[in-house]
């Protein structure tokens, strides 16, 4: 069994963005709970627009102005981020709960070093020396097979290729030995090879340090291969979410299943794919019940009326859906 | 007759800097490439970043000029065709790019985006226009109404059977397909990948379909062609390369692949260090800096294509065993 307290706890977390004249509410994050033991790894997937990104930016309270966390909890090591004050939520990002981006171009800084960049965290959060924090630089350049670390820490951004930047971004996020890692897409400008030498890299950090890790993808392979969990999500909502085998061989909700069904396999054949019709929703302007009856093949009266709450449908298997209420235990 | 033939396609582009542009040598990105597109049959193209699968399918569209080689549509020379032959080569041959949001005209209504090509290449009265456009909308799936709206009214996989409408107006019999959906959400992905196979069974249409997603390739090809630093390494039977990949690189690439199950266990082969610069391309095999299995003579002689398991693969772990490779000697 995994330990008594999770290291992050989501409970009911909503998150609406708001026009200017409150006129449109934005639903992007809606009524989601999980729990995250230490060591673990959890996929958000979702396509866009589903929630996925505004979920790990409630987590972090890094919200644009437009956004309001309406009400749940955030609970990390025990304690509600929520009721944190700004300044002490600055000495938790990057240092307890760190983040990677989807562009890591967009995320380094042209004008510094690598070295700078780097160690940047070390001496802000640390208080560590310059040529302390450069060392440790180095060492964490090493970590993630970067090739010649001392000469690599005096270089730019724009001299290095597209996956050693996604690797120092990597460095800069375990830099402080963080225990919760988000990393959003964080392989989808990379190659096929170059993308397998990253995820593998992640994996021994992970191992190493034994950080938690939540994966924001929409891709399933990385779910396959990475994940010990998944949260599906569907319009803001997690719809499934249970641990990854039992998501791939028992789903429980008709997208999730679909999902699965419409992706091609490598030696499937010229079989044809199962297509979901019709197209994700408008989060501003769901349709009434359940956010998923337009697409769905096995919608009854109910769906259109009522959105469904999440059932247990197995040990720590929840999918939110009527069907899985007849299952439910 | 295939309907496209490349022969020993070679495309350079020189590298040029400072201020007086001195010459500073040249980028081999397609460097001797040769395959055949078959009627009604797709070609996919494969390969990371830099490899030359995308100026291969300019070269195709004629919209670069190769340095050497020749491309023959249905026996003919392209390079020796007339004004008139070559209006007619336009119009066969039609593309569909990645972005639907890059690729359509903001301003311009979908019936007029999808009659442009028909108003500009054909004499054809207004109720014909409109019979035709009407026609293709029907084709690809859209409603008739969706004539009198303008791009942003629809979302992206509607945008891009738009593109695809497009293409099909002048009634080509090869369209490229330049990563078709590799921007569009996981669930509408499967219904244009679905949409596309149906209009090559109706209509007798030969693709080129370029992607890094290898699974939706291998799902979409007849023959798959794998390219690496500007060569074909590996050219043949889609099911065969994606099950049994001869080449090392191939096998590296499918390896990476992502996988479709959890349980599914793929042997990792991860492959050391990036793809070298096609400024410098490595002397012999381009690709044995990197090659697990590299031997003395692959750092010497470049390794042609040769037949092993009724493909064609450019390596010399299989010179020993293949007695035509050993003939040609």
């Amino acid at each position: 069994m995994s330990a008594p307290t999770p290291l992050l706890e989501l409970r009911h977390l909503t998150t609406h963005y708001v026009s200017a004249r409150g006129s449109r509410v934005v639903a992007a994050v809606e009524d989601v709970s999980l729990r995250l033991h230490a060591g673990e790894t959890l996929g958000v997937v979702g396509e866009s627009g589903s929630g996925k990104t505004t979920l790990a930016l409630t987590i972090l309270r890094l919200l644009p102005p437009a956004a309001r966390i309406v009400r749940g909890e955030i609970l990390f090591e025990g304690e509600d981020l929520m009721r944190k004050p700004d300044r002490e939520m600055r000495r938790i990002r990057g240092k307890r709960i760190a983040m990677i981006l989807q562009d890591p171009m967009a995320s380094l800084n042209p004008l510094f070093t690598i070295g700078d960049q780097v160690a940047e965290p070390i001496r802000v959060h640390e208080g560590a020396s310059r040529g302390s924090a450069w060392t440790r630089a180095r060492d964490l350049l090493k970590a993630v097979k970067i090739s010649a670390p001392e000469t690599r820490v005096r270089e730019y951004p724009h001299q290095m290729s597209g996956g050693m930047r996604q690797r120092i971004v990597g460095a800069i996020a375990i830099s402080c030995e963080p225990r919760l890692l988000i990393a959003d897409e964080p392989t989808t400008s990379l190659d096929v090879t170059i993308q397998a030498q990253y995820l593998r890299l992640l994996r021994d950090l992970q191992r190493e340090h034994g950080l938690a890790l939540i994966f924001i993808t929409h891709n399933l392979g990385i779910v396959a291969k990475m994940c010990d969990h998944v949260a599906v999500m569907y319009a803001g909502r997690i719809v499934e979410l249970g641990p990854t085998r039992r998501i791939f061989d028992a789903a429980a909700h008709p997208y999730t299943q679909a999902l699965l069904e419409s992706i091609p396999r490598l030696g499937d054949g010229q079989r044809r794919l199962a297509a979901i019709d019709g197209q994700p929703p408008d989060l501003a302007a769901l349709p009434g019940g359940c956010p998923f009856h337009p697409r769905c093949t096995q919608v009854m009266d109910r769906c259109r009326a009522d959105d469904p709450p999440a059932f247990d449908v197995a040990d720590d298997h929840a999918a939110r859906c009527w069907l899985a209420a007849r299952d439910a235990r | 007759m295939a309907l496209l033939e490349a022969e020993d396609l070679v495309k350079h582009f020189p590298v040029q800097s400072g201020l007086f542009s001195r010459d500073r040598g040249r980028v081999s990105a397609v460097d001797g490439v040769s395959f055949a597109i078959e009627r009604s049959q797709t070609l996919g193209l494969v390969g990371e970043s830099g490899c030359g699968k995308s100026t291969t399918a300019k070269l195709v569209l004629k919209l670069e000029e190769p340095t050497a080689g020749v491309i023959r549509w249905e026996g003919r020379n392209l390079a020796e065709l007339d004004g008139a032959g070559l209006r007619e080569y336009r119009r066969s041959v039609q593309a569909v790019f990645q972005d639907p949001y890059a690729s359509l005209n903001p301003r311009m209504r979908v019936g007029a985006i999808i009659a442009e090509p028909l108003v500009t290449n054909e004499r054809l009265e207004a109720s014909e226009v409109a019979r035709r456009t009407g026609r293709l909308l029907d084709l690809v799936g859209l409603p008739a109404r969706a004539r009198d709206l303008f791009p942003h009214e629809f979302s992206g996989g509607q945008r891009q059977r738009i593109a695809i409408a497009r293409a099909l107006a002048l009634e080509p019999r090869l369209v490229v397909l330049d990563e078709p959906v590799s921007a569009l959400d996981v669930s509408i992905r499967a219904q244009i990948l679905n949409l596309l196979r149906d209009l090559q069974a109706q209509l007798g249409l030969a693709y080129l379909f370029i992607a890094h997603d290898l699974a939706a390739v291998a799902h979409m090809s007849h023959t798959v062609a794998v390219m690496y630093l500007g060569k074909i390494v590996e050219i043949g039977d889609a099911r065969a390369v994606a099950a049994r990949p001869k080449h090392p690189y191939t096998q590296a690439l499918f390896s990476a692949a992502l996988p479709s199950h959890p349980d599914e266990q793929r042997e990792e082969i991860i492959l050391a260090g990036e793809v070298p610069s096609p400024l410098h391309p490595p002397a012999g095999c381009r690709f044995h800096p990197r090659c697990p299995h590299a031997m003395a003579r692959c750092a010497l002689d470049e390794p042609r294509l040769g037949p092993v398991n009724g493909r064609l693969t450019a390596c010399h772990l299989y010179d020993a065993v293949t007695p035509e490779a050993a003939e040609r000697g």
